[in-house]
Formats: structure tokens, sequence, C-alpha cells
């Protein structure tokens, strides 16, 4: 007779991020949501006010089931490159650096930010679950990859006051221009990094610390209007700042079933993330090969007439044509303009850009309306203020 | 000798309205010229320095009408305008309750539950039945008025969509929105409520800025007029400009340069010129003259016809209605810095109602006693005061973990009542400190060591409001907001349409329709008429056009 081995059952449903308790003691709206298995708040009072805190005040976001990979060792750098779109030889060591990474058809995987420590020492953040890809990536180098996703907590700190706040919890964090990161006290490591186009800095902590770091960060914040909030006001800044998320704006493709739904940094108006010039990396030949034959699609950022929101809608030319759709849209708040990011099949959005339409449908009281509303294609982010990197920071 | 320049056209005063005409009107290609009286733009939208780290909004103090058309067709978000909503209020009573006002909807109804349940359910009615009002009014406000007495088709059609408007209510509504529009608001809050308390906390918004007491007919469209704004969509939310009301019109201003126009500071309009009954030119007080054959008047109309013009070149029939235009001072303003954030024992920690409008009236009684002490000629000796402290909200507004208090006081008087003598000029260091202690009395009610936090404080009578803003006796809507001065009646009968008796000059503030409050739409509805009349209304940007 052979020994039995006693499974360990694994947690049903979501279970808590390390900030959790702080965020169930101040949700009132009781809204939450799941992210990568984790119960992350939607909103936890109202999405309006925690809109404005990002955008007036400062405001605290729990970003840990963001997930997180180490590349350590000799061959480091060349396996993070060889991952990557861009050039991280650029990026120097102390330095962040956004990065999108695809198959070997130039299809997005995934996008995320990249921390250097030093050039045998990497950090990968992304939404999408990734160990395997690296595995694959870095077979026959010479790097250790560790998932780092349950043992690092981190904090979205962002708004005009968040270096007012970091002041005053005794964190210096004035020399640090955007996309720098230090250890600024043993274990604590702030990266000058956000999703909000505003001035903001992510905190990341051992899994153990996160309590304190919360409860220090919340303490500075009592003259600051510091505020906790949840992913929805989050999602308007984004698009507000022009920023694209997976599985909205473009659908990561290790994740998609059905065939062409992958799209290429070019498509997405990510040009400027591809190092052509770097060497190999993954999905090289391809993205060359459409550089000459052209994109079949444009990710664009458009202006959308009226004052209700458009997320969803058709986008017609001539009104007649259908030829692509809103993945996000918002009323913004700050810009006080009807704006979304629209995917177009080529050649819309590159070499037509008049004559675009979008029909909104608006559900009001059990009646639905809809109606043909001029856009206009942007090329600046909506969001725009030099308050987001100045160096030192403003106090507000 | 002065200088002397020639423009298409000169606005004359800096205030939100002249500059939303100067903005479009230059963005149309005109070259446009500004002229004011202080050395600093806004008129009644102001941010000021007056206390050493502290900014006051030490006139206009909240926003919320403000046309979103407007704001998109100008662009001023990127200028720098953002407006930050405010949740809830609060009305403390002297026996140490309250009734607050809540954005959370169920928190609102336990709330008036606590105080009533019948009223829980009288409140969704009446917010609703004043929402339906706000919804048929807001077309409106960026239309012109329609001219009942005009043949002329665009007249008839601005007609036809009021009958339409009208017919699209149906028989029951329309006889509603006739009563809204001429009834008393202390009548309407009856109709609905049984709790004073509630009452009293929603009437403030109809005596606002109006010398009419709480049971004058006509309230109750006043406070239509200040439910009848949205911040992003939400009608009837308020909220701040960030960095004070100076924010939006240094966002006008910003615009307008851009578009290449020009602002004079300094120096106001002594005479508004006149030749052969055409508008010419202005002759500034330090002398400098300038010529345009577009004159907009950004002043109130009695400020404008008989202040700044020969009385020669207008028909007696027209000054004795601008002389007849109501326009009374009946409000005015403390703006205090206080060296921390002074507490209201009767409020839960941490309530989030406290970033809201604070009030100390319990009774519709008390309101209109205090209407009858601004009758005589006196502040209420039992003022009604909207109170707000931006700065919990706004980090811009005073020093870390110290604090911005405005305090907008109803009734005061523009000549003020010192034994048996009613004058302006009583209006003194003296008599403003009276008026001051008073209200820091009724603040105590609510809020008992007001007086210990407070650093500076600025005391705004009528008298003052009229003489730095020129607004005529401090009145803050340029004109009463009453159903007899409404629509084709605004400013006066014959001439709603922006048009005066001489040709060229136009009057584009808040004298003129919708009227007051910080909403730009005068000024945007008399640039497109200016646009117009000189053959140029294509280039009205869409969103106001």
């Amino acid at each position: 007779m052979s020994a039995k081995i006693k499974a360990a059952a694994v947690p049903m449903g979501l279970i808590e991020t390390p900030f959790y308790p702080r965020l169930a003691a101040l949700s009132r709206a009781k809204s939450w949501i799941g992210w990568a298995g984790y119960i992350s708040p939607l909103v936890l009072d109202t999405v309006e006010f925690e809109y404005f805190a990002i955008r007036n005040q400062a405001t605290l976001f729990d970003i840990s089931p963001m997930h997180k990979y180490r590349i350590t060792g000799p061959d480091a750098l060349a396996v993070v490159n060889r991952l990557i779109t861009r050039d991280i030889r650029k990026v120097r060591d102390g330095r962040v650096g956004y990065a999108m990474w695809c198959d070997e058809d130039g299809m997005l995987i995934d996008d995320g930010t990249v921390f250097r420590f030093s050039q045998t020492d990497f950090r990968l953040c992304c939404q999408e679950p990734m160990y395997g890809w690296l595995m694959d990536v870095a077979w026959g180098f010479d790097v250790v990859v560790e998932d780092e996703s349950d043992s690092i907590a981190a904090l979205s700190l962002q708004g005009p006051t968040s270096y007012s706040v970091l002041k005053d919890a005794g964190l210096d964090v004035a020399e640090m221009k955007p996309f720098d990161w230090r250890e600024v006290e043993p274990d604590l490591w702030i990266s000058r990094t956000g999703f909000t186009g505003d001035l903001g800095y992510e905190i990341w902590v051992p899994r153990d610390h996160a309590l304190a770091i919360w409860d220090r960060l919340w303490a500075a914040g009592a003259d600051w209007g510091l505020r906790a909030i949840g992913g929805q006001a989050l999602n308007m800044v984004r698009i507000e700042a022009g920023y694209i998320a997976a599985g909205v704006d473009f659908q990561p493709v290790h994740a998609v079933m059905r065939l062409h739904r992958g799209r290429t940094p070019m498509e997405l108006g990510f040009d400027r993330t591809v190092a052509f010039d770097k060497g190999h990396f993954n999905g090289r030949r391809a993205l060359l090969a459409q550089q000459d034959a052209g994109q079949r699609f444009a990710l664009v950022k458009i202006d959308i007439g009226g004052f209700k929101p458009a997320d969803g809608a058709l986008i017609y030319h001539r009104k007649r044509t259908e030829v692509g759709h809103v993945t996000s849209g918002i009323w913004s708040p700050t810009a006080k303009r009807n704006i979304a990011l629209a995917e177009l099949k080529a050649p819309f959005g590159i070499s037509v850009t008049t004559d675009l339409w979008a029909d909104v449908y608006v559900h009001e009281e059990g009646v639905w309306r809809h109606k043909m509303v001029a856009v206009v294609i942007e090329t600046k982010p909506f969001f725009a203020n030099t308050r987001a990197r100045a160096t030192p920071p403003r106090a507000f | 000798m002065g200088k002397h320049s020639s423009y298409d056209a000169i606005v004359a005063g800096a205030g939100h309205n002249g500059l939303t005409t100067a903005c479009y009107l230059a963005k149309a290609g005109l070259k446009v010229l500004v002229v004011e009286k202080n050395d600093w733009i806004g008129g009644a939208a102001v941010s000021r320095s007056l206390h050493d780290g502290w900014t006051y909004s030490n006139c206009s103090y909240v926003c919320s009408l403000l046309r979103r058309e407007i704001v998109r067709d100008l662009e001023l978000p990127r200028f720098g305008l953002q407006v930050i909503p405010y949740e809830g209020g609060a009305s403390f009573t002297k026996d140490g309750d309250y009734f607050a006002y809540m954005s959370d909807h169920d928190a609102l109804r336990r709330e008036i539950a606590r105080h009533s349940s019948k009223d829980v359910d009288a409140y969704e009615r009446f917010s609703q039945t004043v929402i339906r009002q706000c919804r048929f009014i807001r077309p409106f406000l960026l239309r012109n008025a329609p001219d009942p007495t005009s043949l002329k088709p665009r007249d008839i059609s601005e007609l036809l969509f009021l009958v339409k408007q009208a017919h699209g209510l149906g028989a029951k509504e329309l006889g509603e929105t006739l009563r809204f529009w001429s009834m008393s608001i202390g009548d309407f809050l009856d109709e609905h409520f049984e709790t004073d308390l509630i009452k009293t906390h929603i009437a403030g918004a109809g005596i606002i800025g109006t010398g009419l007491g709480v049971y004058s007919p006509g309230t109750a469209y006043v406070l239509l007029h200040h439910y009848m704004g949205d911040v992003d969509g939400a009608i009837g939310a308020w909220g701040f400009a960030r960095g004070g009301m100076g924010a939006i019109s240094n966002a006008l201003g910003a615009a307008f340069e851009e578009a290449g126009g020009e602002i004079v500071m300094g120096s106001g309009v002594d005479k508004f010129l006149v030749k052969g009954g055409k508008a010419v030119g202005v002759a500034l007080e330090n002398g400098d003259t300038y010529y345009a054959p577009i004159i907009a008047s950004n002043m109130d109309v009695k400020r404008t016809f008989l202040k700044h013009m020969d009385q020669g070149v207008l028909p007696a029939d027209f000054t004795k209605a601008v002389e007849r235009f109501k326009i009374r001072g009946s409000s005015g303003k403390l703006n205090i810095a206080l060296d921390s954030l002074p507490k209201f024992p009767a409020a839960p920690e941490g309530a989030t109602f406290m970033r809201g409008d604070l009030h100390c009236s319990a009774s519709l009684n008390e309101l209109e006693r205090a209407y009858d002490d601004w009758k005589e000629g006196y502040w209420s000796k039992d003022p009604y005061f909207d109170l707000l402290i931006p700065s919990q909200i706004d980090p811009t507004m005073a020093p870390q973990g110290k604090h911005m208090m405005t305090v907008f006081v109803q009734y005061a008087p523009y000549d003020l009542n010192v034994d048996g003598v009613r004058s302006g000029e009583n209006w003194n260091d003296a008599t403003r400190k009276a008026f001051a202690d008073c209200v820091f009395d009724k603040i105590e009610q609510g809020c008992p060591d007001i007086r210990k936090h407070v650093v500076h404080a600025e005391v705004r009578s009528p008298w003052d409001i009229e003489n730095e803003v020129g607004l005529t006796e401090g009145n803050i809507f340029q004109g009463e907001l009453t159903f007899d001065q409404l629509l084709f009646n605004r400013p006066i009968p014959g001439y709603a349409q922006y048009d005066t008796p001489i040709d060229g000059m136009y009057i584009v503030g808040s004298s003129a329709h919708p009227g007051g409050g910080v909403m730009a739409a005068p000024g945007a509805n008399a640039a497109r008429e200016i646009l117009r009349t000189i053959g140029k209304g294509k280039l009205m940007p869409k969103f106001a056009a």
C-alpha cells in the first residue's frame, strides 16, 4: 500500500489583498470586483468624489493584484530586451520604462512597466499572468525568474497633493523625476509612476509591511484631502490621460480564443515603443513586415460632440459605412469634453480622418434614443497639466 | 492727451460675461478690446489674496450655472479651469440638532426620516418637480428670449420654440410651471413638507441675492435659478472652481488673449461715446479714448445708461424703464481666514456633509423676519447665511492645516438706516464691524468657537460691492430675478435681444436674459446676436450657436 497525499484545498472565490482590512473599513458602496483573484474595490464611496480626489487632491489605490515578476542574473538585460519591443539599454538603473511585448506574429501579449534595479536585476509589472511566457523567453539564458505577485504589496498614490502627502509622511522624493525609482527607506521602494497622467507615485513594500505604510500615508494625508478610491474612478482618469487597458482597448493575444483579435503596438498607436534598431526581439520580423504592408487598425483618441458618453458606440464614415467602435468612452469632468478611445479599420484613422461619426445610444427612463454625433480625432492626451511633470513637484 | 486707438469691438468691463462676449467676438476674427476699471479682471468672479497665504473668492463663491456649452466652445479647462463638485450641506439649530443634506440618496432618506417619515416621500416629489422645471427651462438659457411683440421670423421661431416646449408639458404641468414661476418659495415648500427645518434648509436658494422674503411671490423661481445649473450633467449640483472663482475669469482672459484680444486695466469707462444715434467708442476716466463701431457693456443696465451716457441721446421712455429696473442690494459677504478647521459640535466627526453649504436658520418665520429688518433699512438681526469652507476640498485656498471660510449673508441693505437716515454712506468700519458681529453671533449657533479661529476677515456690504465691483446697489444678479424682469422683459421690454436704442451698443451682462449667476449665458447670447447683426452669425461656434 502506498501512502496517500493529503492535498491542501485552494481557497474558493476571491481572496484578500494585504490592504483589504483598511479598504473594507472605508467601503460605503460595498462595490467590489475580482481582479486577478483578489477582491478589489470598484467604488468605495462615490465614483464622482473619488474621481475628483485624483484630479484635485490625492488618492490611494491598491495595485497589489498586479502581476510582478523579478528577472535576475547575468543575462537579465538580454532577456528583457528579447521580451519587450523597446530598448531597455536606454532605461538607466533606477528608472522605469513603459513597455509592450508581442508574440512571434507581432501581436501584443500585454503592456506594463519594467523597473530597472541594474542590468542584472529587473521587475516586470503587468496586468496578465506572464510567468510561463517569461520562462519561454528566458529559455537558454542565465537568469532566474521569480513570481513576486503575492509577496510584494503595492499602492498607487496619485493626485496633485501626492507629493505633499509623501513629504509629510517623512518620505523624501523631491528630487525624483517622472519614471525615477528609489529605495527611499530599507524595503520601501517608490516610483514616480502611475495610470492617471497626473502627479503621482507607486509605493512597493514586502507584503507584511503593507498596513504600516497605509497607516503612515493615511495619517499624513489628513491635511491634503487624501481619499481611498476604487477602479472605476481610475478608469476615467486613465482615459483622460490616453492610456490603454488590457482586455478593453486591446485583447491580450494569449487570452483570446478567436483568430485575428490580436493587435500590434503600431495599431494601438505606440510606434514609439518599438525599437527596430536594437537587434532581435519577439515579433520584430512580423512588425517590420507590417511596417511595409501597413497597419490593419488604428486606435485613436477622439472628441465626440454633445454631452452623452459614447462608450461602445459604433463609428461610421459619412454616417453610412461602419468603420470601427469606441473601446473606452466617458464624459471627462476635467476636460469638460466627451472623450473616447476608438478602434478604426484602416485606412480610417490613418489616411482618412474626417467625416467620422459616432452613433451614440442613450437610455433615459425607459426610452432609447440614438444620434449620429461628429467625431474629431485628437493627437494629444485629453488631460495634460504641467504639475504632473514638475520637479521638484508643487505642493498641490 | 491720452491714447486713441480703433477696434472692431470694445467690451466695457472684464466680468465673466464681458470676457465671454469678448472671447466669442475675438474667435470670430474681430479685433477686440476689453477695458476694466480695476487692476484685475473678473468683476464678481475673482480670487483675491487679501491675507498672506489665503485666497478668497470674495464675491461669487460657488459654480454650477456656468454653461457647459460655453466651457467647451472656449476650451476653458485648457486655460486652467477645473470645477470640483462639493457634497451635501447642513442647517444647525439652536438646540444642537441639525438637518443634513447628503448626496448619498439612501443616507439622505434616513436623515429626512429622522425628522419626519412623511417628508421622505415629499422630498422625492419635490426634487422631481424641481428637476422637471429645470429641464424645461435649461434649453432657454442659451437662446434669445422670445419676443411676443415682434413679427420677425426669428422672433416668431423663438416664440414657437417656447410654445412647443410648453405644449410638451401638457396642460397640468404647464399650470404647475406658471405657478412655479410666480409663487413664493415658502408657499411651495409648505405644500410639500411638514418639517420647518427642512423647508428652511431648502428655502435659502429662493432668497439668495434677492430683495424678497420667503413668502414673497416670485421666490420659487429664484430657487429654480439656483437649481438649473449642473456639474457634469448632475442638475442642481454645485462646485468650487479650483483656485477660487477667479479661475473662471482668468481662463476666459487667457482664452481671449490667445484669440488675439487685448485687455486694458486700471481705468474705467467715463462715457460711452455716441454720434448720430450710433455708438462710436468709449472715453476712459484716465483720458484715453478708444473707438469701435460695436460697444458691449458688461455693466448693469442702470450703470450703463444712467451713469455713463449722455441722457440726451436716449429716448425718455427708455430712460424711465431703466430707472424703474429693480436692482436692490440685499446681501453682504464675509471672507474669513481661519487658523484651523472649526468644529460644529452637533455634526458627527468627519461628516462629509460639512464640506457643503452650512446654515443656522431653523424656520421660515425666522427668514421672513430677517427680510422685515432689511425692508426697514437694517441688516437682519437674525440673518440667513450660506457658509462654506472650500479649503476642505480645494488645497490651493489656504496654507496647510488652515482654512478659508466664505459666508454669504442675507439680508443686508445698500442704503443702511442709521437714526432714520438711509444712505450707502452709512456703511463704514464701525457699521461693518457691527454687521460682522451680528453674523458671527449667528454662526456661533452651530460653531461656538468660530471667533477664536479667525485670523483675518473681510466684510463686504452691498455698498462695498457696488464701489469695488461696480454692481449697482451691490445686487449680485445685475437686477432682480422676478418674473416682471425675466425673458422678454429683461432688462427692458422691447430691448431683450441684447440691443439698446443706440445702434451698435449692446448689453452683455447679467442684466440681460437669462440673468445672474456665473453662467456666462448672457455674454455668449449677446456675442451671437452681435455676430448675427454684422453678418457673421456663422462664425459662432457650434455649442452655443
